[in-house]
């Protein structure tokens, strides 16, 4: 599949001086202005029927992950039952939207999910650094494809970004993208590093140009990972970007949210920014592993009145 | 696709305990009026009767200020700073732990969304008390001299759409400088005033030092024109400021008002359009446009107009406006039934006046005192809802193309309280700032308030300011 | 602190407050703290270490940022906290006071108030000391220019030998007011009423790491806080000895630290009960001023 950039926006990529004059020209960002609508936001009372619905969508865009170096088959095989049945004394509880894992590990998820309609989601391109040349990158990426892989988790190359390098963190993206076939391609723009909110709305735009399907906050290796204005500035920049393009990307928010209730929060954040088109698992996702014990929590004590413990809900 | 519905989250009501019938808080006690009678204060968001209090009658204003002098002279003047600044603490302490309390009764009474009393009027109401508590044993460095006296008794009138926090900024630097007070809260909103008489008994605060008395305009005018009252501080309409500047004309009272506004929020081409379109709905809608400081004439520059009108009309849509104690509820209710017959006169001449009207889809509950937030665009400097105060969610949206037109425009108001600035541009932040002729300028955010910091207005909003160092001189003798 | 009533008291144990938290000595020490008269035991204080100053400078160098981040009101609020719990433990802090300096009843009662009233005061500084030592500068060009007092960083205290309390709240208050972190070397001969208030900082929401709290011989510990690098300020009120100050001062001036030389005289203490004016506040404040043109 080749990327067509988005008629009017053709002349953007013709060399690195036009993309960077398109990029630092977008509107910026108010920190101080930002937060404060993340905060308002965060203070949104989600109860009843709207938590019900919000638990379960939240499940259901799980992308439950592992990305350890000590990951081996069985424990990946746990991981992948219990994507399956998260809850298993509750068969209504949905099962969750991806498995996200190294590339080598793909054959084992491949089999473990084989027909279940759940998603594999490998890290490609040297995650997390990305620090390797191109042709492994691309290698990596083809490998986890070949596989069995149906989504993949890029790095950009984020000290060619900061080194101000745009089309070649562009170009990267395109040849990943072409790497990956049909399978849908994530871009991580590690924002923890790119640390201000206006470089996050220009990796935005900028992976968005080079086709990608998602764009994901982080790593989960870096320090500060998703956070609720990071995620409000890309979601600004996806409904941006369908308004002008016509072209729907989805966002996926990863690391550091492990409690129901952040999770909910992202939810309303993605309900009153870009809107309902973006409430399904198509358009956005969780990375993340501990969070999914506290929704069944939540859930459960939806459902029978009285608070639950950790002793009821399975490690993996 | 699926729609996130939010389910009711109503905050209880069980917290307060709003009695049938108040009396009046003079002398460290409720007293039953002299001469006053009793009206009916609702809840304008159900219509619903919340209590009866007192319209204070002229003999009533008699006694209040006789008590607010005997404790002027017989223990206030006498104590020290530092005792003064105590009592202060306590009352920001009883505030604080009262807090949950106060933020509902004040939605109850008000109409104003819970999340905003809970996090905005409630906070900065004890942040006030804290503030000058910490001034009243440090007048010496305030930089008005040394030993710098109080002025003896003060009236104090305030408006109904932040009343404890207007309250708070007008009895907190009055007690630390060693005034006695005697506080008329607006006639629709009685009841958290009526609240903090008790905290003030909870603190044990000396009888007499503060004195609250219920009523309407005429209770107002009664107790503004005493002759035995030293101070007047009045934050209300411009036509009323006007009406007590004359009357305290060729008397020896000090008088600080803080009136009407019809702020430009002037947005350029390079500002951070997101947080503008954030600021400008905070400006205007926040408090249901009830704010005198309200941003409620839009100045765009002409070549981002299109795109900011329909990032703000986009935003708009996900206002959520209906009972002000769902913790979900971003705009409450209109204050009274007065009020929203002048907002809802008010934009229909707008529409007369060719202006274009436009509200996202709304609905509004069958009872009570409802008004969809709305935006005029292709306003004139000269049209009536460009210049005259409508005190309602209405934005009024103009256009201008260079700097020195924006300022133009901006100033071209008799009032003069406040102005936004949005730019990613330093330098012109600063040189708006400096052309403004406003008392607040807000750049890059707006509707920030904070005990430090002063606020007031210029021309037609009033003289004196209220917070930071400079709070300090109306309620001294200087 | 005998038997009251037929009823054996627990006795307390009187550690060094590190980082937020109670630690002995790393060197195992202790010295005995007897009353004013000499005649009673009062308790076994931990005798201070070169290292726990070190410590206790790591410490305050870890706690400055958040400190000095923090708004003026949140500090505020912080110290009035302090100032509750001071109150709550008033006849605590009476019999210390009165034990440790040899007072009478009430003239003990009216040190504690006195050190109460006093850290009260200096909480209600920290939202306005920079309206009153702040300014904007009306320079002669087209330049918004603005000078702020910042938190110097880390200071060191020696505090006062004899005012065990109010002269301790005296020199410790107005540096922790304005967001400074510090390293306070008690009295040597009365330290219990600070180890108390070390406990006081403890449960009222003051981070740890902000005020650290040393006892032993000042002698000391002082030079190695005079001379530590990492240390931006020093306050030698407590030193009584001329020489010794002298020596304390210039081995400060090694990183420019800026110093508080102890009060002017004899080795009186001054009056800790007078009006303290700014200079405390001031001593250990920087002052910012920044340039922005102003234009379109």
């Amino acid at each position: 599949m080749t990327v067509t950039v988005p008629p009017g926006l053709a002349d953007v990529t013709a060399s690195n001086d036009t993309l960077r004059r398109f990029l630092h020209g977008l509107p910026g960002v108010d920190q101080v202005g930002v937060e404060a609508r993340a905060a308002t936001l965060a203070t949104r009372s989600i109860k009843t029927t709207a938590k019900a619905f919000a638990l379960d969508l939240a499940i259901r865009m799980v992308d439950l992950t592992t990305l350890e170096g000590q990951d081996t088959p069985g424990k990946v095989r746990a991981l992948c039952a219990k994507g399956l049945r998260p809850d298993p004394t509750d068969p209504s509880c949905p099962a969750v939207a991806a498995i996200c894992l190294y590339g080598d590990l793909v054959p084992t998820a491949v089999e473990a999910l084989e027909g279940s309609g759940v998603h594999i989601a490998a890290v490609a391109t040297a995650f997390p650094s990305g620090r390797a040349p191109l042709d492994v990158k691309l290698a990596d990426t083809k490998a986890a494809v070949a596989a069995g892989a149906d989504e993949i988790d890029m790095v950009i190359d984020r000290g060619a970004f900061l080194a101000g390098r745009y089309l070649d963190v562009y170009d990267e993206i395109v040849a990943t993208k072409q790497a990956s076939g049909d399978a849908h391609l994530k871009v991580i723009l590690e924002t923890g590093e790119l640390a201000t909110y206006d470089n996050v709305r220009r990796a935005s735009w900028l992976a968005m140009l080079a086709g990608g399907d998602f764009i994901k906050t982080s790593t989960g290796k870096v320090s500060p990972t998703a956070t609720l204005p990071v995620t409000l500035v890309m979601l600004e920049a996806v409904r941006d970007f369908r308004d002008q393009t016509g072209r729907q990307v989805g966002v996926k928010a990863a690391g550091g949210i492990r409690a129901a209730k952040d999770a909910v929060r992202y939810l309303v954040v993605v309900n009153e920014v870009a809107g309902d088109d973006w409430l399904s698992p198509d358009w956005f996702r969780f990375g993340a592993s501990s969070l999914l014990n506290d929704l069944l929590m939540q859930r459960q004590k939806l459902t029978t009145g009285h608070y639950a413990g950790p002793d009821y809900f399975t490690l993996d | 696709m699926p729609t996130f519905e939010y389910a009711p989250a109503p905050e209880s009501r069980s917290i307060v305990d709003i009695q049938p019938s108040y009396g009046l808080y003079i002398g460290g006690e409720m007293v039953e009026p002299i001469d006053g009678t009793r009206f009916k204060t609702v809840n304008p968001a159900t219509e619903e009767v919340l209590s009866e209090v007192v319209a204070a009658g002229p003999q009533d204003v008699d006694r209040a200020v006789d008590a607010a002098r005997s404790a002027y002279d017989g223990t206030w003047s006498r104590l020290s700073g530092r005792d003064r600044g105590k009592y202060l603490y306590r009352l920001a302490r009883l505030v604080q732990e009262r807090s949950r309390e106060l933020a509902v009764l004040e939605s109850i009474d008000n109409g104003k969304p819970i999340r905003e009393s809970r996090d905005v009027d409630v906070p900065l109401v004890a942040a006030h008390f804290f503030y000058y508590a910490g001034w009243a044993d440090k007048l010496d460095y305030a930089g008005f001299g040394p030993d710098p006296r109080a002025l003896g008794v003060a009236a104090q009138v305030i408006p109904w759409n932040f009343p404890l926090l207007m309250l708070a900024w007008k009895i907190a630097p009055a007690l630390a400088c060693g005034n006695t007070v005697v506080l008329k809260p607006a006639e629709t909103t009685p009841l958290t005033a009526l609240a903090f008489a008790d905290i003030c008994q909870q603190a044990d605060l000396p009888p007499g030092v503060v004195n609250i008395l219920t009523g309407a305009g005429d209770t107002g005018r009664a107790l503004v024109e005493h002759p035995g009252v030293d101070k007047v501080a009045f934050t209300g309409s411009t036509e009323v400021g006007r009406q007590i500047a004359r009357s305290v004309a060729g008397t020896r009272k000090k008088v600080t008002l803080e009136l009407g506004g019809k702020a430009a929020n002037v947005v350029f081409d390079d500002a951070p359009l997101d947080q503008a379109i954030e600021g400008i709905v905070n400006g205007i809608f926040f408090n249901q446009g009830h704010v005198c400081c309200a941003g409620s004439r839009l100045l765009v520059q002409e070549s981002v107009a299109d795109e900011l009108l329909a990032g703000l009309k986009r935003r708009l849509t996900t206002l959520r406006l209906g009972d002000p104690l769902d913790k979900n509820t971003d705009i409450g209710a209109i204050n009274s039934a007065e009020q929203l017959a002048k907002i809802r006169l008010l934009s229909e001449v707008g529409e007369t006046e060719g202006a274009e009207r436009w509200s996202p889809p709304c609905e509004l509950p069958g009872r009570g005192f409802w008004f969809p937030p709305t935006v005029f665009t292709g306003v004139s400097q000269s049209h009536r809802i460009a210049r005259e105060e409508i005190f309602g969610p209405v934005l009024s949206v103009l256009t201008f193309r260079t700097p020195a037109e924006a300022v133009e425009k901006a100033n071209n108001t008799p009032y003069g309280l406040s102005a936004g600035v949005w730019t990613e541009k330093g330098s012109r932040i600063l040189w708006m700032a400096q052309r403004l002729r406003a008392g607040v300028v807000w750049a890059n955010t707006f509707n920030r308030f904070d005990p430090t910091s002063p606020f007031g207005g210029y021309k037609e909003s009033g003289y004196g300011r209220e917070g930071g160092r400079h709070g300090l001189e109306g309620y001294l003798d200087v | 602190m005998s038997e009251r009533n037929g009823r054996l008291e627990v006795r307390k144990t009187y550690k060094l407050y590190i980082g937020g938290a109670f630690h002995r000595s790393e060197s195992g020490r202790t010295y005995e703290i007897r009353s004013a008269d000499g005649a009673r035991f009062l308790a076994n204080a931990a005798l201070a270490s070169r290292k726990d100053a070190r410590d206790a400078v790591v410490a305050a160098r870890k706690a400055f940022s958040g400190w000095s981040a923090a708004t003026a009101y949140n500090r505020g609020q912080v110290l009035y906290r302090v100032a509750e719990m001071l109150e709550g433990r008033r006849s605590q802090f009476v019999d210390e006071v009165g034990a440790g300096e040899g007072l009478g009843r009430a003239d003990a009662e009216a040190a504690v108030d006195a050190a109460i009233d006093r850290w009260v005061w200096y909480a209600g500084w920290s939202d306005k000391i920079h309206q009153v030592h702040g300014s904007s500068n009306p320079v002669a060009g087209p330049y918004f220019d603005f000078s702020v007092p910042e938190p110097t960083g880390v200071v060191a205290l020696v505090a006062p030998p004899a005012s065990s309390l109010l002269g301790l709240v005296s020199v410790m208050a107005p540096v922790v007011v304005t967001g400074n972190a510090a390293v306070v070397v008690a009295s040597e001969s009365a330290p219990l009423p600070a180890i108390t208030l070390a406990e006081v900082l403890a449960t009222s929401d003051l981070p740890g790491g902000v005020v650290n709290l040393l006892t032993g011989h000042p002698a000391e510990i002082a030079p190695w806080l005079a001379s530590h690098m990492d240390v931006n300020a020093i306050d030698l009120s407590g030193i009584d000895d001329p020489e010794l100050a002298a020596e304390l001062e210039t081995a400060a001036a090694e990183n420019l630290k800026r110093v508080v030389r102890p009060p002017a005289g004899n080795a009186t203490e001054p009056d800790w009960a007078a009006d303290p004016g700014l200079e405390r506040l001031l001593a250990f404040l920087e002052t910012k001023t920044v340039w922005h043109p102003v234009g379109i």
